[in-house]
């Protein structure tokens, strides 16, 4: 009987070792000497061109492998990148970018303006496909959107001479824009305008798999085993080569923030958390103890607010809205249930978004829209119910998207007005897509939503709220707020442009409270005490191209 | 026999046809594309990403054109990851899952089997109770409970085993551990349930009072009759494993299968919808007819084909 | 878990479902004294008497029993003699351990887990109850008649249960939760949508094998009808394996049902049951055990009590026992 048993036993392990060395290959894990960089992007990029990414994975790897005309440092201040210098006209309508002359591709060609002149029409290309999600964000050049958009456009400009971005020698760009844009400078550091080699033209499937990818970037990529793992190495024709320390980028594809955790606990990464990763909530308290040296909360540039459905009863009516934006207690909120150090949000804008001189946020304090108190609350409670001819309050429902943080949040506001408001709040979980598509629709009475800045300045958030824009999900119309965004976009006084934007966020929040901001987000992240130079921007992505190991 | 393989494949393709149909319009039935996102695409763009993809035509010409390259074997490209094709991620992702997935299967038949004939044999003795209440809890813990845990004792606490990833061998131990625990508890009731039947039968009375010795009764009449039910569970269960289980490639960070199949329904990513789904749906089919096949072997008696049944 | 192999089972086992088990005198007495097809097992009143009295005698089935009394008897009353409701935040006492003022400790919420594991045991025994017993009348029925026909109709009925299983069920439950309100009914539907089908299939594999004994053979050939044969005979014959596959459908509805609470149609917050919380406690597990353990624990002894209480049922109604 027993000598079955230990045939059969010895069976078992046979098998599994011989099927787990089929798929075996490099052990996991970094040492200090191999300089190697390893975090989580949790999913697979989908793309890795920069015409096509939009999302925060795609970035991430982009950020190593490109360069733009010009970098981020940590605060949104602009450098220089491909570009060394540039020079802008005095109405603010012509940047002329003089490019360094020892930029080169991965394959050793020199990048010069005619591949920025590429990459740029080509994101425009209205023949592109995909086309470029992200195509709008370079409709500040001169008659960019007219030429990306064919279908239904009168005035479609088919001649992409036409468009205002022209490589005058090989290292000298022009740029021309409908408008002045004071912002545009930190454009030409987003991941859609970073230039693309043109042997692109050849294969459209090129950035699809890592051995036709050409970059001009810091690293290049050395292998892309898809939804497993990529890894960079330094690119050795990079320009300032020797200000890159790290002898490869490692980025592993796991979707459990738990074992994100694990990992970097037991060295598999040296970062883990935001922007692609996540430390669970329950953790972080925990954390502040004993990764007092590795947890940093970086404050970023996106808010976490909740959606009044504007055009429905009784969310119709602006005392109403007020009475739940007022019973909420934000300090709470963030001590107690977030716990990743968030900011309060009374207005929209969040602290991080440059303003004239200071920062927005400090030039126009958002405390100045509302005191949220029970009092108050209940008062505009009243006031609203009166006004609608309502005893009490008809049924509503929160619709939230799945997440656990999501859950908890609405768990904590649903009991803050059952305590404050004496109202029932149902709260309703719905799947991503599902939940987009009812919150678009305005089938929602509140609905959770959350925004991030594309670009340093107040606008990106302001102009969302127009009655035009695609990402008014509020049913808001105002014609006054439209006029003041109408304004901004024409005026080139900083001051007078942020006071413009500043009102139309008073209106918005102050005056209709048409949407209840909540917090201002941060980015919770664990970096290994001997990884150095890991620099979080304000919108919390990462750029590491320029860290190293102690 | 040929007649019977051509009706076979006759019959498969007839049911991939009505499931390729139901999925096809059930995933357009529900609401969201693969370019609905929380930032919404400006709707020119929008219309253009649509138009590539063909998504702007009636959904029945979408059917029909999906339909026709499915003839030609064509499951085409994904609609998330750009320009990769619906049968590369199916062939890469397969390769992770169904290396688990085999050794998870062996053990589970295995150790449950023998777990099973073991606590039959010993039937109302302690070695048959703590198996059995093993069993109990193989089947009450989830195994997202047992994966997290032996996650954080083993790869964290410990540190005998990497947290996640599938690169040596010894990463292969918690995944099928947590792969295996319920289909091993499953398998081991069901093995001492019908061994316990099959023990009392008269021919084993029979071959008892021939003299045979306990443990050749066991392992030459009484398994026979008693591993059918475990055969029928085996297939589906062998099916469902190979394909990958979400909870356990998200834990242990395995790019397989299952993920991708979750991720492409949440993406609404049609086409490798739609691939994943007759993937499964045949792998499913061969173990199924694996399973009939092997009950024709363990017991003659069963004749499966027999075209009218006793009933009919 | 005792299964009771005694002379008298052996006996009638060999009877009915031996290798080359003869016809017994019994069936041919029975056949002679009244000659319908209804004579063939016997009364039935008896059956019943039987099978309770030997589950009553049956001590660990009966403990079993007790322990699930008890459980459904603290879902009802286990909330309201809570001093704390189960919804109400406490901001300043979240993740408390168990006390003497929360006897089961507080969730991140500071919402009093005692409360919470009650509430959540309704709705997770509801939930897995109604699913499993869906799950065994649609499986046995499908899966019986798909054993006993054979033939073309198996075939048939085969590849639908194939192709029902194939059907990505997440898109199921994303149409499911589109089209009907969230409820806890919506929930079950939604469970027994593909749950049966394995059911089916074992139950048509246990058919497969039996129907070609001779007893079968013995009741056809006296004129019993199929139905009659596949529910008199075949049926109670399979208990073994149906029970077990039972077993096994309760807990699978209960974290099934936590999976569904994440697309949005499983309970909603702030409700939880045994599965959603369980899922929630999982992240910080090792810094609150007692989130976790304490419906973790109250899940396993409830399955362990279904299985003991349902092993002592089949040996209860397992005709091989009857005299």
């Amino acid at each position: 009987m027993r000598k079955s048993w230990v045939v059969t036993l010895s069976l078992i392990l046979a098998l599994a070792s011989v099927l787990a060395a089929c798929g075996s290959g490099k052990e996991g894990g970094s040492s200090a000497k191999n300089q190697v960089f390893s975090m989580n992007l949790t999913s697979e990029p989908p793309t890795l061109d920069p015409a096509l990414a939009q999302d925060s994975v795609s970035f991430t790897v982009l950020t190593g492998l490109y360069e733009g005309l010009t970098r981020k440092d940590e605060n949104g201040k602009v450098l220089p990148g491909i570009a060394e210098s540039w020079d802008i006209s005095d109405d603010q309508l012509t940047y002329t970018f003089h490019l360094r002359k020892d930029a080169k591709w991965s394959n050793g060609d020199p990048v010069t303006a005619h591949d920025f002149e590429y990459a740029w029409k080509r994101v425009l290309d209205p023949d592109l496909n995909p086309a470029s999600p992200y195509a709008y964000q370079l409709y500040y050049i001169k008659n960019a959107e007219n030429y990306n958009i064919k279908a239904n456009n009168p005035n479609h400009i088919s001649d992409p001479a036409q468009v205002g971005v022209k490589a005058l020698d090989d290292y000298t760009l022009q740029v021309r824009l409908e408008h002045p844009t004071p912002y545009f400078l930190s454009i030409t550091s987003f991941w859609t305008t970073f230039p693309v080699h043109s042997s692109a033209k050849d294969n459209e499937a090129w950035a699809a798999e890592a051995k036709t990818i050409v970059s001009n970037g810091p690293f290049k990529i050395a292998t892309w085993k898809h939804g497993n793992e990529i890894e960079l190495v330094p690119n050795e024709n990079y320009y300032a080569k020797d200000e890159i320390k790290l002898s490869k980028v490692r980025f592993v594809m796991v979707a459990n923030a738990s074992t994100e955790l694990q990992m970097f606990q037991t060295g598999q990464l040296n970062y883990a958390g935001f922007p692609t990763g996540e430390i669970p909530v329950e953790q972080i308290g925990k954390l502040k103890e004993t990764n007092k040296d590795e947890l940093r909360i970086k404050p970023i540039a996106s808010t976490y607010y909740y959606n009044f459905n504007n055009t429905k009863s009784p969310f119709d009516n602006v005392n109403i809205r007020k009475a739940f934006a007022l019973a909420v207690d934000r300090q709470q909120l963030v001590d107690k249930v977030t716990k990743g150090g968030q900011e309060p949000a009374y207005g929209f804008v969040p602290p991080s978004i440059m303003g004239a001189q200071k920062t927005y946020r400090e030039e126009y304090p958002d405390r100045d829209f509302m005191s949220p108190s029970a009092e108050a609350a209940k008062a505009a409670l009243a006031k609203g119910l009166q006004e609608k001819g309502l005893a009490k309050l008809p049924p509503v429902t929160l619709t939230i998207n799945e997440n656990t943080g999501h859950k908890q949040v609405a768990e904590a506001l649903a009991d803050m007005w059952r305590k404050t408001l004496g109202v029932e709040v149902k709260i309703e979980t719905q799947e991503w897509k599902v939940f987009l598509k009812n919150r678009t629709s305005l089938n929602y009475d509140i609905s959770r939503a959350g925004w991030s800045a594309d670009y340093n300045d107040p606008m990106t958030f302001i102009d969302m709220m127009t009655s035009a824009s695609g990402n008014n999900d509020i049913g808001f119309k105002n014609a006054e707020y439209d006029k003041l965004v109408k304004e901004a976009y024409a005026t080139v006084d900083q001051k007078k442009r942020m006071e413009l934007m500043h009102r139309a966020e008073k209106i918005l929040i102050g005056d209709n409270m048409a949407i209840l901001p909540l917090y201002y987000y941060t980015g919770v992240h664990l970096v290994k005490s001997n990884l150095k130079n890991i620099v979080m921007d304000y919108q919390g992505m990462v750029d590491y191209t320029r860290a190293y190991l102690e | 026999m040929t007649r019977y393989w051509i009706g076979k494949i006759v019959s498969v393709a007839v049911s991939l046809f009505v499931l390729a149909t139901a999925t096809f319009f059930l995933m357009k039935a529900i609401p969201g594309d693969p370019f609905t996102q929380e930032k919404a695409v400006p709707e020119e763009i929008r219309q253009k990403l649509l138009a590539y993809y063909g998504l702007d035509k009636p959904v029945w010409q979408q059917y029909l054109a999906y339909l026709n390259n499915l003839l030609h074997f064509d499951l085409g490209m994904s609609m998330k990851s750009n320009y990769q094709t619906v049968a590369g991620i199916i062939s890469d992702s397969f390769g992770y899952s169904f290396r688990l997935g085999v050794v998870a299967i062996a053990v589970s038949i295995i150790v449950g089997v023998a777990v099973g004939i073991l606590a039959a044999m010993h039937h109302r003795k302690l070695i048959d109770s703590v198996s059995m209440v093993l069993a109990v809890l193989g089947v009450s813990v989830p195994n997202f409970v047992l994966a997290s845990l032996m996650q954080y004792v083993f790869g964290y606490k410990l540190r005998w085993l990497q947290v996640a990833g599938l690169n040596g061998p010894l990463d292969y131990v918690m995944p099928v551990i947590a792969l295996s625990a319920l289909p091993i508890a499953y398998i081991a009731r069901l093995t001492r349930s019908s061994m316990l039947e099959a023990l009392s039968a008269e021919y084993i009375k029979t071959a008892r009072a021939k003299g045979l010795s306990k443990r050749a009764i066991v392992l030459r009449h009484a398994v026979r009759n008693g591993i059918l039910p475990v055969v029928t569970y085996a297939g589906p269960m062998a099916a469902n494993i190979v394909t990958g289980s979400v909870i356990v490639e998200q834990i242990f960070g395995i790019p397989g299968l299952g993920q991708y199949f979750v991720a492409s329904v949440s993406n609404r990513d049609y086409t490798l919808i739609m691939g994943i789904t007759l993937f499964y749906a045949i792998v499913l089919m061969a173990a199924r007819l694996i399973t009939d096949i092997v009950y024709g072997l363990v017991d003659p008696r069963i004749r499966l084909r027999s075209g009218k049944g006793a009933a009919s | 878990m005792s299964e009771k192999t005694t002379a008298a089972q052996a006996e009638s086992s060999a009877r009915q479902r031996g290798g080359d088990g003869a016809l017994t005198r019994e069936m041919f007495r029975k056949l002679a004294k009244r000659p319908s097809a209804e004579a063939i097992a016997g009364e039935s009143v008896p059956l019943w008497r039987d099978a309770m009295r030997r589950l009553v005698r049956n001590r660990l089935a009966m403990s079993g029993l007790a322990f699930l009394a008890l459980l459904s008897a603290m879902a009802v009353i286990g909330p309201v003699i809570s001093p704390h409701d189960y919804y109400t935040n406490n901001l300043d006492m979240t993740n408390q351990p168990p006390s003497a003022e929360y006897w089961f400790g507080t969730d991140h919420l500071g919402r009093d887990l005692f409360s919470r594991v009650w509430m959540g045991a309704r709705i997770s025994l509801t939930v897995g109850l109604a699913a499993a017993f869906i799950d065994l009348i649609i499986g046995v029925v499908y899966g019986g008649i798909m054993g006993y026909a054979g033939g073309r109709l198996d075939e048939a009925m085969n590849k639908i249960s194939e192709i029902l299983y194939s059907i990505p069920y997440l898109l199921v439950v994303i149409l499911l939760l589109v089209v009907m309100e969230p409820s806890m009914w919506t929930i079950i539907a939604a469970l027994c949508v593909t749950g049966w089908i394995n059911m089916s299939w074992i139950v048509r594999g246990q058919i497969l094998q039996l129907k070609t004994q001779e007893y079968v053979l013995a009741a056809r050939s006296m004129g019993a009808g199929p139905m009659r044969i596949l529910f008199r005979h075949l049926i109670p014959n399979s208990l073994g394996p149906i029970i077990v596959t039972l077993t096994l459908s309760v807990p699978s509805a209960i974290f099934a049902e936590a999976f569904l609470s994440f697309l949005g149609l499983g309970v909603q917050s702030p409700a939880a049951s045994w599965g959603t919380m369980i899922n929630d406690s999982l992240a910080s597990w090792s810094l609150y055990p007692w989130q976790l353990l304490i419906p973790a624990a109250l899940l396993s002894l409830t399955m362990l009590a279904f299985n003991v209480f349902g092993d002592g049922l089949r040996d209860a109604f397992d005709p091989k026992l009857k005299k």
